[in-house]
Protein backbone atom coordinates (compact mmCIF):
# COMPACT_ATOMS: atom_id res chain seq x y z
CA UNK A 1 0.00 0.00 0.00
CA UNK A 2 2.91 2.81 0.88
CA UNK A 3 5.82 2.75 -0.28
CA UNK A 4 8.48 3.81 1.92
CA UNK A 5 11.96 4.93 0.50
CA UNK A 6 13.30 6.69 3.41
CA UNK A 7 15.38 4.10 6.14
CA UNK A 8 13.72 3.45 9.07
CA UNK A 9 15.47 4.08 12.28
CA UNK A 10 15.02 2.97 16.09
CA UNK A 11 14.91 5.42 18.62
CA UNK A 12 14.01 3.51 21.98
CA UNK A 13 13.91 -0.72 21.90
CA UNK A 14 14.13 -2.96 25.08
CA UNK A 15 14.11 -7.28 25.11
CA UNK A 16 11.46 -9.07 26.76
CA UNK A 17 11.99 -12.87 27.12
CA UNK A 18 8.59 -14.80 26.73
CA UNK A 19 8.63 -18.19 28.56
CA UNK A 20 5.12 -18.56 29.79
CA UNK A 21 1.81 -17.59 29.20
CA UNK A 22 1.67 -15.05 32.31
CA UNK A 23 4.69 -13.38 30.52
CA UNK A 24 2.25 -12.55 27.56
CA UNK A 25 -0.09 -9.72 29.52
CA UNK A 26 3.25 -7.49 30.34
CA UNK A 27 4.44 -7.73 27.72
CA UNK A 28 1.30 -6.14 25.64
CA UNK A 29 1.61 -3.71 28.58
CA UNK A 30 4.61 -2.91 27.19
CA UNK A 31 3.95 -2.22 23.85
CA UNK A 32 0.83 -0.42 24.61
CA UNK A 33 3.40 2.09 26.63
CA UNK A 34 5.39 1.94 23.40
CA UNK A 35 2.12 2.57 21.25
CA UNK A 36 1.36 5.58 23.46
CA UNK A 37 5.01 7.03 23.70
CA UNK A 38 4.80 7.54 20.06
CA UNK A 39 0.99 8.86 20.36
CA UNK A 40 -0.98 5.97 18.44
CA UNK A 41 -5.14 6.15 18.49
CA UNK A 42 -6.90 3.58 20.51
CA UNK A 43 -7.69 1.88 17.35
CA UNK A 44 -4.18 1.85 16.23
CA UNK A 45 -3.04 0.69 19.69
CA UNK A 46 -5.89 -2.00 20.01
CA UNK A 47 -4.60 -3.29 16.77
CA UNK A 48 -1.64 -3.57 17.28
CA UNK A 49 -1.54 -4.89 20.92
CA UNK A 50 -4.23 -7.74 19.40
CA UNK A 51 -1.42 -8.71 16.62
CA UNK A 52 1.38 -8.85 19.33
CA UNK A 53 -1.29 -11.46 21.24
CA UNK A 54 -1.74 -13.43 18.03
CA UNK A 55 1.69 -13.86 17.77
CA UNK A 56 2.96 -14.64 20.82
CA UNK A 57 0.64 -17.11 21.29
CA UNK A 58 2.12 -18.86 18.07
CA UNK A 59 5.72 -18.50 19.55
CA UNK A 60 4.76 -20.33 22.84
CA UNK A 61 2.40 -22.76 21.10
CA UNK A 62 4.53 -23.35 18.11
CA UNK A 63 8.21 -21.77 19.22
CA UNK A 64 8.52 -22.99 22.61
CA UNK A 65 8.92 -19.72 23.51
CA UNK A 66 11.20 -17.06 22.72
CA UNK A 67 12.08 -13.44 22.89
CA UNK A 68 10.42 -10.15 22.19
CA UNK A 69 11.73 -7.06 20.62
CA UNK A 70 9.96 -3.78 20.94
CA UNK A 71 11.30 -1.23 18.98
CA UNK A 72 9.86 2.97 18.64
CA UNK A 73 10.73 3.42 15.03
CA UNK A 74 10.92 6.12 13.06
CA UNK A 75 10.50 6.90 9.21
CA UNK A 76 10.86 10.61 7.63
CA UNK A 77 7.70 12.12 9.42
CA UNK A 78 6.52 8.88 10.70
CA UNK A 79 6.26 7.61 14.01
CA UNK A 80 5.79 3.42 14.59
CA UNK A 81 5.95 0.86 16.73
CA UNK A 82 8.05 -2.03 15.93
CA UNK A 83 7.60 -5.65 17.84
CA UNK A 84 9.78 -8.88 16.57
CA UNK A 85 9.14 -12.17 17.78
CA UNK A 86 11.94 -14.31 17.60
CA UNK A 87 11.93 -18.19 18.25
CA UNK A 88 14.32 -21.33 17.89
CA UNK A 89 11.20 -23.44 17.43
CA UNK A 90 10.54 -26.49 14.74
CA UNK A 91 10.19 -23.33 12.14
CA UNK A 92 7.54 -23.38 9.62
CA UNK A 93 7.67 -25.92 6.61
CA UNK A 94 5.86 -23.54 4.24
CA UNK A 95 5.49 -20.51 4.90
CA UNK A 96 3.11 -19.27 1.83
CA UNK A 97 0.52 -21.93 3.16
CA UNK A 98 0.58 -20.65 6.66
CA UNK A 99 -0.03 -16.97 5.32
CA UNK A 100 -2.87 -18.05 3.95
CA UNK A 101 -6.71 -17.97 4.97
CA UNK A 102 -8.25 -20.33 6.75
CA UNK A 103 -4.99 -22.79 7.28
CA UNK A 104 -3.94 -23.73 10.86
CA UNK A 105 -2.15 -27.13 12.21
CA UNK A 106 -3.06 -26.03 15.69
CA UNK A 107 -6.79 -26.34 17.08
CA UNK A 108 -7.28 -22.61 16.52
CA UNK A 109 -9.69 -21.36 13.76
CA UNK A 110 -6.23 -20.97 11.53
CA UNK A 111 -6.79 -17.32 11.26
CA UNK A 112 -3.78 -16.43 13.28
CA UNK A 113 -1.41 -15.05 10.45
CA UNK A 114 -3.29 -13.79 7.80
CA UNK A 115 -5.76 -12.28 10.29
CA UNK A 116 -2.68 -10.44 11.93
CA UNK A 117 -0.98 -9.07 8.80
CA UNK A 118 -4.19 -7.08 8.24
CA UNK A 119 -4.20 -5.04 11.91
CA UNK A 120 -0.46 -3.98 11.10
CA UNK A 121 1.18 -1.85 8.23
CA UNK A 122 4.22 -4.15 7.84
CA UNK A 123 3.94 -7.94 8.03
CA UNK A 124 7.64 -9.88 7.91
CA UNK A 125 7.81 -13.99 8.43
CA UNK A 126 11.22 -15.42 8.29
CA UNK A 127 11.21 -19.25 8.90
CA UNK A 128 13.69 -21.94 8.57
CA UNK A 129 12.78 -25.53 9.32
CA UNK A 130 14.77 -27.31 12.57
CA UNK A 131 15.97 -23.38 13.41
CA UNK A 132 13.12 -20.90 13.96
CA UNK A 133 10.90 -18.93 13.36
CA UNK A 134 10.90 -14.79 13.10
CA UNK A 135 8.25 -12.12 12.94
CA UNK A 136 8.20 -8.84 12.37
CA UNK A 137 5.01 -6.24 12.70
CA UNK A 138 5.29 -2.47 12.53
CA UNK A 139 2.41 -1.00 13.11
CA UNK A 140 2.55 3.22 12.15
CA UNK A 141 0.89 5.99 13.87
CA UNK A 142 -1.15 7.24 11.37
CA UNK A 143 -1.38 3.79 9.45
CA UNK B 1 -5.40 -19.06 40.55
CA UNK B 2 -6.86 -16.14 39.46
CA UNK B 3 -10.46 -16.09 38.28
CA UNK B 4 -13.23 -14.17 37.65
CA UNK B 5 -16.10 -13.69 39.43
CA UNK B 6 -19.55 -15.20 38.54
CA UNK B 7 -22.70 -12.76 40.36
CA UNK B 8 -26.08 -14.88 40.63
CA UNK B 9 -28.87 -12.63 40.13
CA UNK B 10 -32.23 -14.48 40.11
CA UNK B 11 -32.08 -16.71 36.49
CA UNK B 12 -29.41 -14.58 35.46
CA UNK B 13 -25.12 -15.05 35.76
CA UNK B 14 -23.71 -11.85 35.41
CA UNK B 15 -19.91 -11.43 34.74
CA UNK B 16 -18.34 -8.29 34.56
CA UNK B 17 -14.46 -8.83 33.08
CA UNK B 18 -12.19 -5.87 35.19
CA UNK B 19 -8.94 -7.32 33.90
CA UNK B 20 -6.96 -7.83 30.81
CA UNK B 21 -7.91 -11.55 29.59
CA UNK B 22 -5.47 -14.03 29.01
CA UNK B 23 -5.94 -18.27 27.75
CA UNK B 24 -6.02 -19.59 30.76
CA UNK B 25 -8.21 -17.52 32.50
CA UNK B 26 -10.64 -17.39 29.62
CA UNK B 27 -10.65 -20.94 29.84
CA UNK B 28 -11.42 -21.17 33.40
CA UNK B 29 -14.11 -18.59 33.00
CA UNK B 30 -15.62 -20.94 30.12
CA UNK B 31 -16.03 -24.01 32.29
CA UNK B 32 -16.88 -22.18 35.35
CA UNK B 33 -19.64 -20.64 33.97
CA UNK B 34 -20.74 -23.77 32.44
CA UNK B 35 -20.80 -25.63 35.77
CA UNK B 36 -22.49 -22.15 37.53
CA UNK B 37 -25.72 -22.55 34.94
CA UNK B 38 -25.86 -26.32 35.88
CA UNK B 39 -25.74 -25.70 39.58
CA UNK B 40 -28.26 -22.84 39.46
CA UNK B 41 -30.16 -24.01 36.41
CA UNK B 42 -29.48 -20.57 35.12
CA UNK B 43 -31.77 -19.31 32.27
CA UNK B 44 -29.49 -16.35 30.96
CA UNK B 45 -25.88 -15.23 30.90
CA UNK B 46 -25.04 -11.79 30.84
CA UNK B 47 -20.83 -11.10 30.22
CA UNK B 48 -19.93 -7.23 30.78
CA UNK B 49 -16.88 -6.61 28.38
CA UNK B 50 -16.58 -2.71 28.92
CA UNK B 51 -13.38 -3.03 30.54
CA UNK B 52 -11.36 -5.15 28.04
CA UNK B 53 -8.73 -3.46 25.92
CA UNK B 54 -8.09 -6.77 24.08
CA UNK B 55 -9.78 -9.59 22.47
CA UNK B 56 -7.97 -11.44 20.07
CA UNK B 57 -8.49 -15.26 18.40
CA UNK B 58 -8.44 -17.23 21.24
CA UNK B 59 -10.55 -15.13 23.82
CA UNK B 60 -12.79 -14.41 20.58
CA UNK B 61 -13.61 -18.27 20.16
CA UNK B 62 -14.18 -18.67 24.46
CA UNK B 63 -16.77 -16.18 24.18
CA UNK B 64 -18.43 -17.84 21.15
CA UNK B 65 -18.19 -21.05 23.27
CA UNK B 66 -19.58 -19.50 25.71
CA UNK B 67 -22.35 -18.63 23.82
CA UNK B 68 -23.14 -22.38 22.33
CA UNK B 69 -22.19 -24.08 25.45
CA UNK B 70 -24.93 -22.13 27.60
CA UNK B 71 -27.59 -22.05 24.55
CA UNK B 72 -26.78 -26.43 24.32
CA UNK B 73 -27.76 -26.31 28.64
CA UNK B 74 -30.89 -23.89 28.03
CA UNK B 75 -29.21 -20.65 28.61
CA UNK B 76 -29.31 -17.61 26.31
CA UNK B 77 -25.92 -15.38 26.62
CA UNK B 78 -25.35 -11.58 25.84
CA UNK B 79 -22.43 -10.04 25.69
CA UNK B 80 -22.26 -6.21 26.44
CA UNK B 81 -20.37 -3.28 26.57
CA UNK B 82 -17.78 -4.22 23.35
CA UNK B 83 -15.25 -0.68 22.96
CA UNK B 84 -15.23 -0.10 19.37
CA UNK B 85 -11.62 -0.30 18.86
CA UNK B 86 -12.14 -3.99 19.72
CA UNK B 87 -15.24 -4.56 17.70
CA UNK B 88 -13.46 -2.89 14.50
CA UNK B 89 -9.95 -5.37 15.26
CA UNK B 90 -12.16 -8.85 15.81
CA UNK B 91 -13.81 -7.97 12.39
CA UNK B 92 -10.65 -7.14 10.59
CA UNK B 93 -8.75 -9.65 12.29
CA UNK B 94 -11.68 -11.99 10.54
CA UNK B 95 -13.55 -13.60 13.56
CA UNK B 96 -17.06 -11.31 13.68
CA UNK B 97 -18.48 -13.23 16.64
CA UNK B 98 -21.40 -15.14 14.42
CA UNK B 99 -23.68 -16.41 17.12
CA UNK B 100 -22.36 -14.28 19.66
CA UNK B 101 -25.37 -12.16 20.87
CA UNK B 102 -24.92 -8.87 21.32
CA UNK B 103 -25.98 -5.46 23.52
CA UNK B 104 -24.24 -2.16 23.55
CA UNK B 105 -24.56 -1.67 27.67
CA UNK B 106 -25.58 -3.80 30.73
CA UNK B 107 -28.91 -2.59 30.87
CA UNK B 108 -29.73 -3.19 27.54
CA UNK B 109 -28.30 -6.72 27.88
CA UNK B 110 -30.77 -7.09 31.25
CA UNK B 111 -33.40 -6.12 28.65
CA UNK B 112 -32.77 -8.35 25.61
CA UNK B 113 -32.54 -11.47 28.79
CA UNK B 114 -35.73 -11.02 29.79
CA UNK B 115 -37.34 -10.47 26.62
CA UNK B 116 -35.94 -13.55 24.98
CA UNK B 117 -36.66 -15.54 28.27
CA UNK B 118 -40.72 -14.59 28.21
CA UNK B 119 -40.89 -14.62 24.78
CA UNK B 120 -38.88 -18.46 24.22
CA UNK B 121 -41.51 -19.76 22.31
CA UNK B 122 -42.09 -17.01 19.62
CA UNK B 123 -38.12 -16.17 19.35
CA UNK B 124 -38.19 -15.60 15.69
CA UNK B 125 -41.22 -12.88 16.30
CA UNK B 126 -39.01 -10.64 18.29
CA UNK B 127 -36.62 -8.42 16.87
CA UNK B 128 -33.95 -6.63 19.22
CA UNK B 129 -33.02 -2.88 18.03
CA UNK B 130 -30.01 -1.20 19.53
CA UNK B 131 -30.00 1.47 16.86
CA UNK B 132 -32.16 3.63 19.14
Amino acid sequence: MTTRSMSTTTTNKEEIFIVREQDVVPLRNRVKDYALAVGMSILNQTKLITATSELVRNLLKYGGGGKVLIESVVNGRDNGVRVTFIDNGPGIADVSLAMKDGYSTGKSLGLGLPGTKRLVNEFDIRSEPGKGTTVMITKWKNG
Amino acid sequence: MERIPILKMGDFLLVTIQVDLYDQLAENLESDLINTIKKFSSKGVLIDISAVSIIDSFMGRILGNIAVMSKIMDAQTVVVGMQPAVAITLVELGLPLNGVISALNVEKGMELLRSKMYNSNDDEEYEYDDNE
